[in-house]
């Protein structure tokens, strides 16, 4: 574990370019345990991407990724999760085929879940389905027992959730988590966010809604054209003149 | 509208069985229990029993149940492969390496068949993955491209240098005691494998496969190394299409080129379609009604092939299922007509 | 003097634009479809004996059955789309699977058929000999050359300067994009299968007279296709050219230097090693490399 103060995620001028363009350009930032930090900008500013670097799944053209302390810079996606790291995907692309909890089952039975929970999770049919209720499926209902396939778009984003949840991550990195959700379907998951903080979870989240982001995160850090541009607590980054007016569009579309 | 007269529709209802999930079996009685169980104790019975038929059934047959069970083998194999997203244009490259490696450890070790035999499904199969292993990354069509060419490098490779016996081959090798210990053998690995595997995919590790072959990133993200999870797929999916070479090998005490012929691996794809992928029983079922048929019409040379590739071309296109789910799912339904009622609102 | 090494060249670049001429149609359908016309190196074989049944059996001239030919195995292309690929489209394994079907089908018929004897030779478009270097060559290669060169550029023109060229490759980059501007999938692949097949037959017709025609040909030609598609990328004209000149070469040179036989163990290794070692192939954009990792 890191030890206290220490930055549980250290990234160093981090850099993707793909061809001619950079996708993210020299961003750096800490996050110390227990942070929450909001990624926002407009789309095509290089959320996504920064995500990927930080996870594995993209090779970063310059810079460094540290983790507990450890350098992580390109390591693959299923080291990182065995390190503490788990991500949902802004896309929500659950095994189709496959029923509902069995999604879940698959992050259950994985090495890292296998080594970290052991016996703890018991029949992991069950474990899974008890995650699945925790990210708010109904208690008791046929829903799980579902293709994939069939669940509309609200319960994906809450199944990509429970996936995550599942790895029993330090590290959870939520790619637009509230993206397609109803108010309701929100409110019923920022108890869930704000428990996991409780439990000293530490949380890296890119969002577009707002409003409902800066009731979970602490601070927010912005990209515009793959660069830093900002950087602060919720307030005072809002209150950036060049923020208000990039992010203008996304306000009207929030409030819509 | 539906048209008049005739307002009936045909109604399908599952036979005593209650679905809650994919997994949950409810059997009403007895009589739907031997419903269920009957067909497949049946058919176990059957091939167990074949073989002490001896030879009343006459060499053809026997014959003819050795290569079926041969072809069932490699089309078990590609199954297993399939499941996990690779799909193979070339399962003699499994066979071919069992049937040498068996060939070698017969021919120079002096080890024979009782040896030879199972450490060449064990050598042959770990092999075959050490050859594909750099090339998992592929999916799709570059994977079939690649277990396209490779036997067909491996036989130019031993043609061109003439090792491992070159166009010759290796002969003389040690034959099984008899007919009999043939049949049994062969007919029991086939049924051990398809077991094994329909065990296997039913476990949280098979459904990891499954996982994989749908969406690779998915499985990343939970944590699992893909590339690992492919290379023990293609390991035990080796393990009995290796089995039928080293089999074979030892049956015509030989092992040549052929082993690496192309029809190891088009008759085996055919079986697998026509019979149904993803349930490991229909590449058997696929087997029985193919190599019979293939044996019937071996005087007429390469018709044959173009027979199977056209029924291969009919299944993939127009009954993907397969036999086997086809005549599984008539098996499980009851059918009836009913009379169409008229909705209120009269859509 | 020089004799090896001249006519390593020499035959280095002509086998490079008979590779290159071969894989074209290949080449063009996979890039513009997606699709991987596993039945190639069938729909080559038939244009040999569909031109050879022409001129021999219906008894027309020989340009007359060569350009009937590419016109109905283009059709035929067409036809394999329409009927076959078109409801198994976008499942990989069932498009691999069908077309692999269709050329085993074609291929295997002729082998029944017995048509491998010395009979069914097709005529050369030109006879006679020059010198070149000190190497004989003979005029139905430089044709090639010449074919195999012009082909390309045509290709080039046509899918970077023409309208309907321009609407096949938009498609293959972004298909949701082209439908939403109206171009329709289905005839667009429809299209690529028919120009890739008839592109397959004019290579039949141009090659098969270099030699008899053999009956494994069509499994050759299928993977020299994939050998140098594979080798190049997809996509760019540029990778394929590269592709066929580097394929072609190391296929002479090792003819020359290490054994004829070995020629063949070339390509089937080129196929395993790129693809093991880099699989974008050796002009691969990161788009590709996504696709077939």
């Amino acid at each position: 574990m890191a030890a206290e103060g220490e930055p549980l995620l250290r990234v160093r001028g981090l850099e993707k370019a793909f061809g001619k363009v950079l996708a993210v350009n020299d961003v750096s930032f800490d996050l110390r345990p227990g942070d929450a930090l909001g990624v926002i900008g407009p789309n095509g500013s290089g959320k996504s991407t920064l995500i990927n670097l930080v996870t594995g799944f993209v090779k970063p053209t310059a810079g460094t990724v540290e983790f507990k302390g450890k350098d992580i810079t390109g390591i693959a996606p299923h080291r990182a999760v065995g390190l503490g790291i788990a991500r949902s995907f802004q896309m929500a692309r659950p095994f189709y085929n496959l029923p509902v909890y069995k999604n879940v089952v698959i992050p259950v039975y994985s090495p890292r879940s296998r080594k970290h929970m052991g016996a703890e999770f018991g029949d992991r049919d069950e474990a899974a389905v008890h995650l699945l209720e925790d990210v708010g499926f109904e208690r008791d209902s046929p829903v799980p027992y579902k293709k994939a396939g069939e669940l509309p778009h609200g319960y994906l984003k809450r199944l990509e959730l429970a996936r995550c949840l599942a790895l029993d991550p330090d590290l959870i990195i939520l790619d637009e988590l509230f993206s397609g959700m109803s108010m309701s379907e929100i409110a019923g998951i920022l108890p869930l966010l704000e428990k996991l903080r409780a439990a000293g979870k530490t949380l890296l989240m890119v969002e577009h809604r707002l409003r409902e982001l800066f009731r979970v995160v602490d601070s927010v850090l912005m990209l515009q054209f793959g660069r830093k541009v900002a950087a602060g607590t919720p307030q005072e980054v809002m209150a950036m003149p060049e923020v208000a007016e990039a992010y203008l569009g996304a306000e009207v579309k929030v409030d819509a | 509208m539906s048209s008049p007269g005739r307002a009936t529709r045909r109604e399908r209802i599952d036979r005593g069985i209650k679905v809650r999930s994919d997994e949950i079996f409810v059997l009403a009685s007895a009589r739907d229990l031997a419903w269920v169980l009957l067909p497949r104790a049946l058919a176990v019975a059957a091939l167990l029993l074949f073989p002490l038929l001896g030879a009343r059934v006459g060499p053809y047959w026997q014959t003819v149940m050795i290569n079926t069970m041969v072809i069932a083998l490699l089309a078990l194999s590609w199954d297993l492969l399939a499941s996990v997203g690779l799909i193979s244009l070339g399962q003699s490259l499994f066979f071919g390496l069992g049937g040498y490696v068996a060939g070698a450890l017969d021919s120079f070790a002096g080890l024979g068949p009782l040896w030879s035999i199972p450490l060449a499904t064990l050598l042959g199969a770990a092999l075959a993955t050490l050859v594909l292993y750099p090339l998992l990354r592929l999916r799709g069509v570059y994977f079939g491209l690649i277990t396209f060419a490779l036997p067909l490098l491996f036989m130019r490779l031993i043609e061109t240098t003439g090792a491992l016996g070159g166009t010759e081959g290796v002969s003389g090798l040690t034959p099984l005691p008899n007919r009999t210990v043939e049949i049994y053998l062969v007919t029991a690995a086939a049924l051990l494998t398809a077991f094994a595997f329909r065990r296997l995919i039913a476990t949280d590790y098979g459904l990891v496969f499954h996982a994989v072959r749908d969406n690779e990133r998915s499985v990343m993200a939970a944590g699992f190394d893909v590339q690992r999870v492919k290379a023990q797929a293609v390991f035990l999916a080796a393990l009995p299409a290796a089995f039928a070479g080293a089999f074979v090998t030892h049956r015509y005490q030989f092992v040549g080129m052929t082993a690496f012929a192309m029809e190891y691996s088009t008759l085996p794809l055919t079986a697998a379609v026509v019979g149904g992928p993803g349930s490991f029983l229909g590449p058997v079922v696929g087997s029985f009604i193919l190599v019979p048929l293939s044996e019937a019409m071996r005087e007429f040379g390469s018709l044959r092939v173009v027979l199977y590739s056209l029924m291969l071309l009919v299944f993939t296109v127009g009954l993907p299922e397969g036999i086997f789910r086809f005549v599984a799912r008539k098996y499980g339904q009851f059918e009836r007509r009913v009379a169409i009622e008229e909705a209120p609102d009269g859509r | 003097m020089g004799g090896l090494l001249a006519s390593t060249l020499v035959y280095g670049l002509v086998n490079s634009v008979v590779l290159l001429l071969t894989s074209l149609g290949f080449s063009l359908t996979f890039g513009l479809s997606g699709v991987a016309n596993f039945a190639h190196g069938g729909l080559y074989l038939l244009s040999g004996f569909l031109c050879w049944l022409l001129m021999h059996r219906v008894g027309l001239p020989f340009p007359l059955a060569a350009a009937a030919t590419v016109l109905l195995v283009g059709l035929l292309g067409a036809a394999i789309y329409r009927t076959v690929l078109m409801s198994v489209r976008g499942i990989v394994l069932s498009e691999v699977i069908s077309t692999f079907a269709v050329g085993v089908a074609i291929v295997e018929f002729f082998r029944w058929k017995g048509f491998t004897t010395y009979d069914f030779t097709l005529p050369a478009l030109v006879d006679g000999s020059v010198d070149i270097l000190g190497v004989t060559v003979d005029w139905q290669r430089l044709l090639i050359v010449a074919l195999g060169l012009a082909l390309t550029g045509l290709l080039w023109l046509f899918t970077h300067r023409t309208m309907v060229g321009l609407a096949l490759r938009g498609m293959s980059q972004d298909e949701y994009t082209a439908l939403s501007v109206g171009i329709e999938s289905d005839w667009a692949a429809t299209l690529s299968l028919g120009l890739g097949s008839a592109l397959a037959a004019v290579a039949g017709i141009a090659l098969l007279p270099l030699g008899i025609i053999s009956i494994n040909i069509g499994y050759d030609v299928l993977l020299i296709a994939l050998a140098v598609t594979v080798l190049g990328g997809l996509e760019s004209t540029t990778g394929l050219i590269l592709g066929s000149l580097i394929v072609g070469f190391a296929m002479v040179i090792t003819g020359n230097y290490v054994g004829p036989r070995w020629s063949e163990v070339v390509y089937l290794a080129a196929i395993v090693i790129v693809l093991a070692v880099k699989p974008s192939g050796l002009l691969g954009k990161s788009k590709e490399l996504e696709d077939r990792v």
